[in-house]
């Protein structure tokens, strides 16, 4: 059997299993989860090999049919940036599951089974390569957040979870709109198939109907990452989310829009994304300075996080707007980045809410004293989301700054100012929570990391330090994919201009 | 043509499951004769279910003999198999969860099943008819039967209502039918469907008098299928009847006169399509906005799930409105699918009702899932059917009649029939937040679920989730039937 399927389907037989599993014995349903998907992990492993090897092409494809009439497929392959955001996926599931040992005394069994099941959705969503695939996949993700929100999520949980429901829906059905008209046009949901045909001119677009389809699927994608101004569902979402909730959401949910405005709107449309790209790259610029700003003065940690997800993200659609190899590579690296040291910070937090119940920054101050490790991790996660020179989002910054700078200065300029004010908001953060007085209220509850919780947070924290200093991991094989892509559409791009001079 | 005053043996077969139910309602009309009030109604209920049974398998008998019979009355093909069927399946459903149902009223009488027995007789005649007289024999012989079941618990207000209701705008919405078919009548000379398209074809003295007369057709049609502005029994109707017959009139009759209404428009029609599909077009876009937004407010569940109905029948005129072949397999697999699924969440509601129907506000349902988790999973498989989410058999029913209206050029109309679903979404979820998000509200034990309502929920259930992973099983049948004679 292919690895990858094994990879796909493993989370899906875990959900099953543990749907199975006797109620009552919480301890036996958590411990068999997070082998689970430990196991998991060290499968998913295995695809690094081959697919690094050759990171341009699909590795492990499998491509049989599925329905016949109309002709849907299942085909699955990974390439060198899907192959990382499986990565991704799979490695921080068992950390979820890890996080929510104590946390989750309520209703265990469901928690951890729709943990296993949006792993399954999230493995699906980034190794589909048949369009109506990954639709399912991307639906199938959208049940298991919506109960993790909506059961195991604090006071306004309902309305934060029926408003992330329906901002997806929107969003999804326009997408589904356009991949019925692109399988009117060309007779196949097969994704490179209906590259290939793009490539040799079988499929052609009019101008009407790629600016239309580009649109109907960057809306779906912008809602999903969230583009401002359609971000209103994230801080709302992040902040009623159980803690990971919170962390899938940021480190692995919101890249599934990235990425599809990478492996989709990018090769299929190329001159819509040429012609739109300023208007986009604006409001990429402004979700940066906003988020930032906004971020600076929320009195809640999670929606000071969220606000500062909202950030982060602008810098990877401009990456993905610049045009060149330095802003897409940027854009992927810090899609992997973000999961990274967002996903630290919401785990943080996290730990700070178990031990005082409470999520604003008032109600605390002096942690240091009390918890000394849990302020050094605390502090070295903020440097790396920061952007702090050795540190993972370093790179990914830098290198989308580069390729902004090379496609129009102001847009790194007022890029930059995001970098600056990120200091501002997360070390002011910092500064109020760990530092100064210590409350009777707050040494009264602080304790320091417990096993569990370094085990947690010290595998992201290494890789924190590995993506800062060593990317010679990373970079080459998402740099070889991404230069497909870009290929991809510059000669699409160049085809397009050709029938057209012709004309 | 010869007369013979009896039929052919290829005749019968044609009709065979039509017999069937016939004869065993009569005879059940007999032995009801004989049972005293207290007795014990399993056998009727058991003969009933072995009728229905029998008349699927006379159905896919009356297809291996394909043709029309009876000097073209009625046709047997794929097309009318695939709704005897369907609408015999849902029959089936409705025997199978009734009876726990009926003991609960204290109404467990042989009636029940005799009456179900005539409508179903009349909606696979329905789908079978070839003549517009068919049409309204079958459409009585189902209606009238129906608006029976909807007042079946005589002593429940609202079930007197819902029947009365039901009946006055049923027989109106009839008489225009029948009027329209007099006119037709009066045009072609003909009440024969294929007849009227060779009619139209050739041409008529006058076209505005005709698409008038379709136009009165379609009014009748419209109200049997609770398409919009003739859509306001539909929810009165669901609200005030016994769940399990709500979910009956929702899934069968509705499947029957969907069937019908293709088989007209299609055929005898087909010429006029230039002139019907536009106002198709608005009537689909109509239903599916009134059904989706006046659902947001409900606080009934039955009442929800009525206006549900009426969105979902939108969709179904949005797959008519193509009127192509694609767009008729679409339908085909839509309705089968949402017969399932409605007919499930109605199981659900059956049980989790109680006993005289009191617990039937979505208040009603907080905490369900710690309660009675069963019960809250299927249900919340038929919720995300009905919103059509992947891997549930709605998906692919939205999904086939959209790819259908995009291939048909409807680009406005699937955008916004999309959107529309995503509106649905709300009060579909709505069912889930309270069922999984609030803390149940009594202590009460649950009750236990009756047999024939837990198998119900559970083959619905199931055949829910494999029709969203292999939706060959059914689509194959419908993209194979669905080329009607022309």
């Amino acid at each position: 059997m292919n690895l990858l399927n094994l990879v796909l389907i493993l989370p899906l037989a875990g959900f099953l299993i543990t749907l199975l599993l006797p109620k009552d014995n919480k301890g036996a349903v958590k411990n068999f989860v997070l082998g689970f998907s430990i196991l998991i992990f060290v499968v998913s492993l295995g695809l690094a090999g081959p697919a690094l090897e050759r990171p341009a092409a699909m590795t492990w494809v499998t491509d049989t049919e599925w329905i016949s009439t109309p002709a849907i497929r299942y085909h699955v392959g990974l390439d060198g940036v899907s192959l990382w955001l499986v990565l991704l996926s799979t490695f921080l599931t068992p950390l979820a599951v890890l996080l929510s040992f104590k946390y989750i005394d309520h209703r265990v069994k469901e928690f951890f089974a729709f943990l296993l099941l949006l792993e399954f959705g999230l493995i699906g969503v980034f190794v589909a390569l048949d369009l109506f695939l990954f639709y399912v996949f991307w639906e199938v993700c959208l049940v298991p957040m919506y109960f993790l929100i909506g059961i195991w999520g604090h006071d306004r949980r309902i309305y934060a979870a029926v408003k992330f429901f329906i901002y997806t829906m929107v969003g999804s059905v326009l997408m589904l709109a356009a991949f019925l008209y692109l399988y009117g046009k060309s007779g196949t949901f097969d994704y490179p198939a209906m590259l290939a045909m793009m490539q040799s001119g079988k499929l052609t677009l009019t101008h009407l109907e790629e600016t239309l389809l580009f649109l109907a699927f960057f809306l779906a994608f912008a809602i999903k990452v969230p583009l401002f101004p359609l971000h209103t569902w994230l801080p709302d979402a992040h902040v009623e989310a159980p803690t990971a909730g919170s962390v899938m959401l940021a480190a692995v949910m919101l890249k599934m829009g990235t990425y599809g405005i990478l492996r989709f709107c990018l090769p299929m449309f190329p001159n819509a994304v040429k012609e739109n790209a300023s208007w986009i790259v604006t409001l990429a610029l402004i979700g940066i300075v906003y988020g930032a700003l906004v971020a600076l003065v929320q009195p809640n940690m999670k929606k000071l996080v969220a606000y500062s997800s909202v950030s982060h993200l602008g810098f990877v659609v401009l990456g993905l707007f610049c045009g060149n190899q330095w802003g897409l590579d940027g854009a992927v690296y810090q899609m992997l980045n973000h999961g990274i040291s967002t996903g630290a910070l919401f785990m943080l937090v996290g730990f700070l809410y178990e031990r005082q119940h409470s999520l604003e920054i008032k109600d605390y101050g002096g942690v240091a004293t009390p918890a000394p490790w849990l302020t050094v991790l605390f502090l070295v996660t903020t440097l790396a989301s920061v952007g702090m020179p050795a540190l993972n989002n370093f790179v990914g910054e830098f290198l989308v700054l580069q390729g902004a700078m090379k496609t129009n200065v102001w847009w790194a300029t007022i890029a930059a100012t995001g970098v600056i004010l990120s200091a501002c908001y997360m070390l002011w953060m910092v500064q109020r929570t760990f530092y100064g007085e210590t409350p009777e209220s707050v040494s009264h509850h602080m304790t320091d990391l417990s096993k569990r919780e370094w085990l947690c947070i010290m595998p992201l924290v290494v890789l924190m330090v590995w993506m800062g200093v060593y990317t010679q991991t990373f970079l080459p094989s998402i740099g070889e994919s991404n230069k497909v892509i870009l290929e991809r559409s510059v000669s699409a791009r160049t085809l397009a201009e050709a029938t057209n001079n012709g004309r | 043509m010869d007369a013979n005053f009896f039929p052919s043996n290829a005749d019968i077969m044609r009709i065979l499951p039509e017999i069937i139910l016939t004869l065993a309602g009569t005879l059940l009309l007999l032995v009801e004769g004989f049972l005293k009030d207290g007795d014990d109604r399993g056998m009727v209920a058991n003969l009933t279910f072995a009728a229905i049974a029998g008349a699927m398998a006379a159905s896919v008998m009356a297809y291996g003999n394909p043709g029309t019979g009876f000097y073209g009355m009625i046709v047997s093909d794929g097309f009318a198999a695939f709704f005897r069927i369907v609408a015999l399946a849902v029959g089936l459903l409705t025997v199978l969860c009734s009876g726990a149902y009926l003991k609960r009223e204290h109404a467990y009488t042989g009636e029940f099943y005799i009456l179900l027995l005539f409508s179903l007789a009349g909606q696979c005649l329905m789908a079978a008819s070839n003549e517009l007289m068919m049409v309204f024999i079958g459409l009585e012989v189902s209606s009238i039967a129906s608006y029976i079941l909807a007042g079946y618990l005589r002593d429940d207000k609202r079930g007197n209502e819902s029947a009365i209701k039901y009946f006055l705008l049923g027989s109106f919405a009839t008489a225009f039918l029948l009027y329209g078919v007099s006119w037709i009548y009066g045009m072609t000379g003909t009440t024969n469907l294929t007849a009227i398209r060779e009619a139209l074809t050739k041409g008529v003295p006058s076209e505005t008098m005709v698409a008038a007369s379709a136009a009165l057709m379609l009014i009748g049609f419209a109200f049997k299928v609770s398409a919009a502005p003739f859509q306001i029994w539909a929810p009165d109707v669901y609200q005030g009847a016994p769940a399990p017959v709500a979910g009956f009139l929702s899934a069968g009759p509705k499947a029957a006169a969907f069937a019908i209404m293709i088989r007209v428009f299609l055929t005898a029609f087909e010429p006029l399509t230039a002139k019907w599909a536009p106002v198709l077009w608005m009537l689909a876009l109509a239903t599916m906005i009134a059904g989706n937004f006046a659902a947001l407010w409900q606080s009934n569940i039955k009442r929800m799930l009525g206006y549900s109905s009426i969105a979902h029948a939108g969709y179904v005129l949005v797959a008519i409105t193509t009127h192509s072949v694609t767009g008729t397999a679409a339908a085909m697999f839509y309705l089968a699918a949402y017969a399932l699924m409605n007919f499930g969440a109605f199981a659900a509601v059956t049980h989790v009702a109680g006993k005289g129907e009191k617990h039937v506000t979505l208040d009603d349902l907080k905490g369900l899932s710690q309660r009675q988790p069963g019960v809250a999973a299927i249900l919340t498989i038929f919720m995300l059917s009905l919103i059509g989410v992947p891997l549930t058999a709605g998906f692919f029913g939205k999904f086939y009649i959209f790819k259908a209206a995009i291939e048909g050029k409807l680009v406005w109309l699937t955008a916004l029939g999309l959107l529309n679903s995503a509106v649905a979404a709300y009060y579909y979820l709505r069912v889930l937040v309270v069922m999984y998000m609030h803390d149940p509200e009594t202590t009460e034990p649950a009750e236990e679920i009756p047999g024939g309502i837990k198998v119900t929920m559970w083959l619905t259930a199931a055949a829910t989730l494999v029709l969203g992973v292999f939706p060959g099983l059914v689509l194959d049948f419908a993209n194979q039937f669905a080329v009607l004679g022309r």
